[in-house]
């Protein structure tokens, strides 16, 4: 069980212009910026349960999950962890987690994974014979086996990932923080890890936070999203509804045997784009089954597809509709 | 603790790993600490028309090829990885572990020891040659407080390290701080002249700080220049300082967490 309450975190970050003056005038005078990255977030997570941590570039996913790991101090509000306070970093608490992070790593860069594995095992004092269990596991599922005795600097980028899972896996923590974890990895890779990350909680019972910027990454794995912009909440909830509650309508794409004049289409519903054999229509979801009976009757009809629309835009949308309330409040 | 007694070896295990990696670079290095010798050839010259105070030739070669032996072994640039991590955000790595990364920086530069001494080991056979019977301690007593003070010396090296290492999490320019103190170092360990040869002044400053614990002590031990009973002394108040400053330097340690800020993703 993860319990948020309240959380700020304040950064003081040193200010300055460009220039050789500006830097001179510093030595004698500094000027600092408080920077709230974490104003008043609360909310919870039961155990087992996969959610989604959404949120713009400086939103504060980041921060928030780095407070839960225990790697940062909240400035006030408190954080449980399975009735750890994360700050204190008790033995215990450490054992329960694992973050990873896709822009870093704690493979050895020299030494082949394999290293990093048996240093852990060391480090987080587990039994051999069930570490060599859960490792064989992990290689396993990984597919990994002919990796983990070459040195890491000679491994791909979604090699070395793949291994860097296995290592933050390996004492089966029951909470796995996960940022951008699939970040820069092609997308059968990305494919890969989704699968992998649904299998270790479905088999395991692990709560899995994530931040993500691919909104597949979330769509696959999240049916819950927590969304926060600029330090604050603005959603907590399920996935389809937010879907539902911000683009209520459904997205509607046509194959044209024939082509089809721009008045039939607008019959429809509001038309997004409009080729000779394809067009895309934006429909009302309640409409959508009149759209359709009308599509089949009025046009010729080679293949049709229904589906909500690209959670990007969503987010985007969201993301506007905050920042836009944010300035008519102010 | 016993849970980091259990985890030590392995963290011994790869730390030496990655010191062989990095066997070239490590070599480098070592060569590179050549300034003793230098100061070696320097000061033999002086003295070949008649001792220095207590130093005749022989003495000053005795001298300087245990500075350069005991700093070898004892010295650590754990300041640099330390502001590194703080810096670039890699210590949050380490900090995810459960275990201190106090306890991994130590491990991994324990483990470089062996490899040093192996590679400095055609110097001890040249010292040995060269000091002859002033270098065979004489007593196990003096043995046994060369090896001591070899351990305080490192320790109180490595808080050192970690304390200046730690003021990254407060200013920017931990490294700065640590070319002032090695600055000082260089002039108050006995790395660059022996102290007795420096001005009356120097000594009580030498004595009164870590500096002089850190080299000068284990060296004037070794090569028979302090009296067993001042060496006792000197070696009680080695370990005062080690326990100085490793209260300093996980006090700021610990208050320098709570700044730590991860940076870079």
């Amino acid at each position: 069980m993860i319990e948020v309450s309240n959380l700020t975190k304040t950064y003081r970050v040193h200010k300055r212009t460009p220039g050789a003056l500006a830097a001179f005038k510093s030595v004698f005078s500094r000027k600092y910026e408080a920077v709230e990255a974490l104003k008043d977030l609360s909310f919870s997570i039961a155990a087992g349960q996969r959610v989604g941590f959404l949120g713009p570039n400086g939103a504060g996913k980041t921060t928030t999950l780095k407070i839960l790991s225990g790697l940062l101090h909240p400035s006030s509000g408190h954080a449980t962890v399975f009735g750890f306070t994360p700050q204190s970093r008790h033995f215990d608490f450490l054992k329960t987690i694992t973050l990873v992070m896709g822009q870093k790593q704690q493979l050895l860069w020299d030494l082949p994974p394999a290293e990093t594995y048996a240093m852990n095992r060391a480090i987080y004092d587990l039994p051999k014979a069930e570490a060599e269990h859960t490792l064989t596991t992990l290689v396993d599922l990984l597919e990994i086996a002919d990796l983990i005795h070459k040195p890491t600097r000679q491994l791909s980028l979604g090699e070395r990932m793949k291994c860097e899972l296995a290592a933050a896996l390996l004492h089966k923590p029951k909470v796995l923080f996960l940022d951008e974890p699939t970040i820069g990895l092609d997308v059968s890779m990305q494919a890969r890890m989704r699968q992998f990350i649904k299998r270790y909680n479905e088999e395991f019972g692990a709560t899995v936070i994530l931040t993500s910027h691919y909104m597949e990454d979330v769509a696959a794995l999240c049916p819950r999203v927590v969304i926060i912009d600029k330090g604050s909440l603005i959603y907590d909830g399920d996935l389809k509804a937010l879907v539902k509650r911000i683009r209520p309508e459904r997205r509607m794409t046509i194959g044209l045997a024939v082509p089809a004049t721009a008045e039939s289409l607008e019959a429809l519903g509001t038309v997004v784009s409009h080729e000779e054999a394809r067009c895309v229509i934006s429909v009302p979801a309640e409409r959508v089954n009149d759209s359709v009976k009308h599509a089949f009757s009025a046009l010729k009809v080679a293949d049709l597809t229904i589906e909500d629309p690209p959670l990007e835009d969503v987010m985007r949308e969201m993301f506007q509709k905050n920042t836009a309330g944010a300035a008519e409040a102010s | 603790m016993r849970r980091t007694l259990r985890a030590y070896p392995a963290l011994l295990r790869v730390g030496f790993a990655e010191m062989v990696a990095y066997r070239a670079e490590f070599l480098v290095w070592i060569l590179t600490s050549n300034m003793p010798l230098v100061m070696m050839g320097l000061w033999t010259a002086v003295a070949a028309d008649g001792p220095v105070g207590r130093f005749a030739s022989q003495d000053f070669v005795t001298y300087y090829l245990a500075v350069l032996i005991v700093r070898i072994v004892t010295n650590n640039w754990l300041v640099w990885e330390m502001t590194m991590d703080v810096k670039q955000g890699t210590l949050a790595t380490r900090l995810l572990r459960p275990i201190s990364p106090l306890v991994q920086y130590s491990a991994e530069h324990v483990a470089a020891i062996p490899m040093r001494v192996a590679m400095i080991s055609p110097v001890i056979l040249v010292l040995l040659w060269v000091g002859g019977k002033s270098l065979m301690f004489g007593s196990f007593e003096r043995a046994g407080v060369f090896v001591v003070s070899l351990l305080g010396a490192w320790l109180i090296l490595f808080f050192t390290m970690v304390l200046i290492g730690s003021l990254a999490l407060f200013v920017q320019s931990a490294l700065s701080i640590f070319d002032m103190w090695l600055a000082l170092h260089f002039l108050l360990s006995g790395y660059l002249f022996p102290l007795e040869l420096l001005p009356a002044w120097v000594a009580p400053i030498s004595t009164a700080t870590p500096f002089r614990y850190t080299l000068a002590f284990p060296v004037e031990t070794w090569t028979g220049k302090l009296a067993m009973a001042s060496a006792w002394h000197d070696l009680a108040i080695q370990w005062v300082f080690v326990v100085i400053m490793a209260t300093a330097a996980i006090t700021v340690w610990r208050k320098g967490m709570r700044r730590f800020v991860a940076f870079g993703g």
